[in-house]
């Protein structure tokens, strides 16, 4: 079967150990995880890891089920990139004396990108978009001296009108009501 | 309002509200405000002193598996904790409810390398259904009950509470809790009604069919329901190692145990099924053989509660997600009479040959030279007992032996570590389970490796007088280790051969009966002294090291690919 990249959406309760909970999962079976980004979600109390990882399906299906299958996951799903809208955040910081020289305008406009902050000494530009957009930006700027980089996780929301988890819940606060 | 107390009090008052009537473990500095209070005995919960954790935790296991009640293990921080990994990791492969209370240093330590300070939550995640830290007084209570819903709901599995110092002695109000609800946890799925009927229709439109019942039958209470099922629809019924004893041995329908070193009916009509309904067990690789050649003439049904179990060893055709009992009830109106002897009668054939190439042999009883083979000791020390006691093994050749040459009536009648097959589990699970239930014999089968492992716990029986009768399968080797070796590695020994103590001497020094059996002949005679002995006994019976565990699946092969004996296949007709 052939490896892909997958985002694995995990609602969690918020409590400490959960990412040591998701991450045991993976490295058992030497999964690299490749990006992860832990927030809050639309649900109050909800906590959402969102994890990027290349793996064939039946690997990640296996290890979506075990994620559920800890007490204080709420729900984790399997997501392909054509089922949901990602960004990630960059960071770039370059030497302002080489920058003066340059079209910084230019270099922002043709990437979306824009700058965050001009110190005398350097310049730090911000870019959100897919990996290899992101990319492209720092291959532009590399001539210029990159002194430091730095790529956030992948964040995403899905083309669902809800969060994932809502049909759940509502199932499980029924299952309360009854008992 | 009600008066505080202090946490250690809590503690020991939740456990008997949580119905725990006994536990066992290890004192330490870390957990001392609690024993404590356990040497108050005030809330009536009993408490048996272990001579090491790992112990205390094995006999927890014994007590669960025996009663289906949670085992409550209690230790220190740091080694006591750690001691714990190993039980833990079992108690999670084999599906049995344990709740672990370990000891912890003061909230203010923690990090810092405090003495016997150790990062249990993170060492046991891999290992339990569920853990927690407790700093608080105030979150006892709830916690423990939480932990004791997590242990025995759903796929019973162990927890660990991590109490802090601080919880110990602070004082707070007790507050007797009702069963949580916890809403990212399904304990109890029903199972979806059209899977049952369209299991009901492969059943019912199956000619070949073949349940293979699992741990979860007892788990879930399905013994009866199973064979209701089972005789209703003439189905005969493989059980795995950890199954055993779900239904019957004498049950028309029983077919024997699946696995590598099961019986040859079940392994080779796996292959021949058009159906595999597979009820509360989880396709362990030792019962599935090379999965690529697994069932290829059968449609696969799994039922399970545990849905991280679907497809991952075997893919199935169809899933009912539930406990086993849920399912079988569902299912068992809908299933229609149907005569399926030809289909029936094929295990007996294997069968046949089964007994007459392997167990005749075995039977005997006696190798050439008059020591002894375990199948044949087995036999009668089973046969002693009525065939009814609870049957605990140890691992290795003596667990193979045992769970093959005992025969089973009641259900929770094999205890034995599966999954994980821990050496040193067989002593301390029995202790537990005699413990658990007084009233039914209790035989351990152990070899003299694992004895040694765990043989501390002697001291358990010694003090408690717990009656257990211990049949030591003693060939002075590591014989699992050894028939591989012989098989596989040209018959290089390895550090198996066994320097072993005088083990009747070092079960007199605990005050325990013993006798050395050396020959066949005296055989009949000790049994039943054994067998008539009003305490524990052990029994060290000398085996002649060369026996071997037939039939045998080696890893690769398919599950119909089977060794009758060191150099022969089995080829049915």
């Amino acid at each position: 079967m052939e490896e892909q990249l997958f985002t694995i959406a995990v609602y969690t309760e918020n409590r400490v150990t959960l990412l040591h909970q998701i991450s045991m999962i993976f490295s058992r079976r030497c999964l690299n995880i490749d990006s992860m980004t832990v927030s809050a979600c639309s649900i109050e109390g909800v906590h959402k890891f969102t994890i990027t990882c290349r793996s064939t399906r039946q690997m990640m299906e296996q290890v979506v089920k075990q994620l559920e299958k800890r007490i204080d996951v709420i729900k984790a799903f399997l997501l392909t990139d054509d089922e949901i809208l990602f960004q990630e955040v960059a960071l770039y910081k370059v030497p302002t004396e080489n920058v003066v020289n340059t079209d910084i305008e230019e270099i922002v406009r043709k990437h979306g990108a824009r700058v965050l902050e001009i110190h005398p000494e350097y310049t730090v530009f911000e870019k959100t978009g897919h990996t290899h957009e992101i990319k492209e930006l720092y291959e532009h700027l590399k001539p210029l001296g990159i002194r430091q980089f730095v790529r956030s996780g992948r964040i995403a929301v899905t083309r669902s009108s809800r969060e994932l988890v809502d049909e759940f819940l509502e199932l499980r606060s029924k299952r309360k009501l009854d008992q | 309002m009600e008066e505080k107390i202090t946490g250690s009090e809590i503690l020991i008052r939740a456990l008997a509200d949580n119905g725990v009537e006994c536990m066992f473990g290890y004192p330490g500095g870390q957990i001392m405000p609690v024993y404590d209070k356990i040497y108050e005995n005030e809330y009536g919960v009993r408490h048996y002193l272990a001579r090491h954790e790992q112990g205390a935790i094995h006999a927890a296991e014994g007590y669960a598996r025996a009663t289906g009640r949670t085992g409550v293990v209690v230790t220190t921080s740091g080694p006591g904790a750690m001691n714990l990994l190993t039980g833990l990791a079992d108690a999670l492969m084999d599906s049995t409810p344990i709740v672990a209370i370990s000891g912890q240093v003061g909230t203010a330590m923690l990090g810092k390398d405090a003495f016997q300070e150790s990062d249990v939550i993170s060492s046991v995640l891999p290992v339990t259904k569920w853990a927690i830290q407790v700093r608080t007084p105030e979150d006892i209570a709830p916690a423990l009950s939480r932990a004791f819903y997590i242990a025995n709901s759903g796929r019973p599995g162990p927890v660990v509470i991590d109490l802090a110092r601080d919880a110990q002695v602070g004082t707070a109000v007790y507050e007797k809790q009702t069963a949580p609800f916890i809403r990212s946890y399904d304990s109890d799925p029903v199972p979806a009604q059209e899977a049952i009927e369209e299991t009901a229709r492969f059943i019912n439109e199956s000619e070949r069919p073949l349940v293979l019942a699992g741990h979860g039958i007892m788990i879930s209470g399905a013994e009866k329901v199973l064979s209701e099922f089972a005789e209703k629809g003439e189905l005969p019924v493989a059980t795995t190692m950890l199954g055993l004893s779900a239904i019957p041995t004498d049950h028309p329908q029983y077919v024997g145990m699946l696995g590598m070193h099961g019986n040859l009916g079940p392994n080779i009509n796996t292959n021949r099924a058009d159906l595999i309904l597979a009820v509360g067990m989880r396709f362990d690789d030792r019962v599935t053989g090379d999965i690529k050649k697994y069932a290829p003439n059968a449609k696969i049904i799994h039922i399970d509660i545990d849905e991280s179990e679907f497809d991952k060893m075997i893919k199935c055709n169809l899933h009912i997600h539930s406990d086993a009992r849920k399912a079988l009830e569902s299912l068992l109106p809908l299933v229609e009479g149907k005569s399926r002897k030809e289909w029936r009668a094929s295990f007996d054939q294997h069968r046949k040959v089964e007994e007459e190439r392997v167990m005749a042999r075995e039977l005997k009883c006696a190798a050439p030279d008059g020591r002894m083979l375990m199948g044949g000791v087995v036999r009668k020390v089973c046969e002693a007992f009525g065939n009814d006691a609870v049957i605990v093994t140890d691992v290795g050749q003596n667990q193979m032996f045992a769970v093959k040459y005992s025969r089973f009536k009641s259900s929770r009648s094999l205890i034995s570590s599966g999954g994980l097959g821990t050496m040193g589990f067989g002593l301390p699970a029995a202790i537990g389970a005699k413990i658990g239930v007084p009233g039914r014999n209790v035989v351990l089968f152990c070899g003299d490796g694992g004895l040694q492992m765990t043989v501390e716990e002697f001291g358990m029986i010694m003090e408690y007088g717990v009656d257990v009768k211990i049949v030591l399968l003693n060939n002075n080797f590591l014989g699992n280790v050894r028939q591989w070796q012989h098989l596989f590695f040209k018959g290089r020994f390895s550090s198996t051969p066994m320097v072993n103590p005088n083990f009747k001497m070092l079960a007199g020094a605990y005050v325990i009966e013993a006798a050395d059996v050396a020959e066949a002949s005296q055989l009949d005679d000790a049994i039943k002294k054994m067998a008539d002995h009003d305490g524990a006994y052990l029994l060290n019976v000398n085996i002649d090291e060369t026996d071997m565990i037939f039939p045998m699946t080696p890893g690769g092969n398919g599950v119909d690919e089977i060794l009758l004996n060191e150099s022969e296949y089995y080829k049915p007709v």
